[in-house]
């Protein structure tokens, strides 16, 4: 399943670039938007697994958009993306998606929960 | 207590473009090591050799400290501010890309390759107006200690300006020349790459493009076990 990302910046030049190398990503699907109105829009109306938040977006902007986003959609991840370039892409998106991964795997399996269970019957 | 990090040299990632080749320290384009990120407010140490004639064409940068420091060969600069220029031994370039910059980097000779570091530092204020600086500095300067090539814009020191309390300084030491480098503000961390030859840092042994971090501490050691030269780079390790 591909992983749906809303790219938000105030910079066109950088934006499209971000969006394009995104896009470089079979696994990853980008949809830029160069104003919190845009963006709060297209989040509105379509589900994104990630919002990357690049250039130009002040302190204040960035607050407002986290707690809107966060307000929709509690499990969204929300990441803060340097350089406006290929180098950090990468490895900004895959470590936030490492983290939800490991965030949502359960600390006990159900093969630990069996073998416990199963444990007073095995014959030594 | 005293924390290090060891990123031996043939533990880096390696990206192979042909006109390019790059070892990077910290994760970097498609190299992802979650083990590798980040030293403190230091993103990235790449370790560039550019093919004669080819280069970086014009490509974006936004709230980045961009530091390239050459180490063969000459570098032919261009940004959207205005500046054109090529860049040789001895010098040290810095951009702070603020709210955007697009830049190109290429190799200015078709008859030789160029060797530089590119080195990437996150800065501590965003969405400043882009900025670009460069020094030249006597490589006799650094004989057997340490020059400052990097400072932070309030200090005014010698070196490049970059946004971040971050100072970097080179080293060229004779074997056996020993020095201590004092961490120039607290909450900072000391990140020491091998040019060429080998040392002694605080214990370790270090070999040619090795990396070492340590922090929670207030001063390093180091030790030529060879003519070596070496990079340390001061940064904040909060960021």
């Amino acid at each position: 399943m591909q992983t749906e990302i809303l790219i938000i910046g105030r910079n066109e030049e950088i934006l499209q670039t971000v969006v394009r190398l995104v896009n470089n990503n079979p696994e990853w699907i980008g949809t830029g938007a160069a104003t919190d109105e845009e963006a709060i829009e297209k989040f509105h109306h379509h589900h994104f697994d990630v919002v990357l938040l690049t250039n130009g977006i002040s302190g204040e902007e960035e607050k407002k958009l986290r707690k809107i986003f966060t307000h929709q959609d509690a499990d969204i991840i929300i990441i803060q993306h340097y350089g406006g370039g290929s180098g950090l892409l990468q490895s900004e998106i895959r470590e936030a998606l490492d983290k939800r991964k490991a965030a949502n795997k359960p600390t006990v399996s159900f093969t630990d929960d069996a073998l416990k269970n199963a444990g007073p019957n095995i014959n030594k | 207590m005293v924390k290090a990090v060891l990123h031996k040299a043939n533990t880096r990632g390696h990206a192979d473009h042909g006109w390019l080749s790059s070892y990077h320290t910290f994760s970097f384009a498609n190299y992802y090591n979650p083990e590798r990120m980040h030293f403190g407010a230091l993103r990235v140490l790449n370790d560039d050799t550019v093919a004669a004639g080819k280069g970086f064409g014009k490509h974006p940068h936004d709230n980045m400290e961009i530091i390239s420091i050459p180490l063969k060969g000459d570098l032919e600069h261009s940004d959207s501010m205005g500046n054109k220029t090529i860049i040789r031994k001895g010098d040290i370039q810095a951009m702070s890309a603020g709210t955007g910059v697009a830049h190109s980097e290429y190799n200015a000779n078709k008859d030789k390759e160029v060797k530089f570091l590119q080195i990437w530092i996150y800065p501590d204020s965003k969405n400043i107006k882009p900025q670009y600086s460069q020094v030249s500095l006597q490589t006799a300067d650094r004989k057997n200690k340490l020059q400052q090539i990097v400072s932070p814009r309030s200090n005014g020191n010698e070196g490049v300006t970059v946004q971040q309390e971050a100072w970097f300084s080179l080293g060229d030491l004779d074997k056996g020349q020993q020095i201590t480098y004092d961490i120039k503000r607290k909450g900072n961390g000391v990140y020491i790459f091998v040019l060429s030859g080998e040392v002694t840092a605080a214990d370790q042994k270090l070999a040619t493009r090795d990396g070492f971090g340590i922090w929670e501490t207030n001063k390093v050691s180091i030790t030529a076990d060879s003519d070596s030269e070496i990079l340390v780079m001061d940064v904040p390790m909060e960021v």
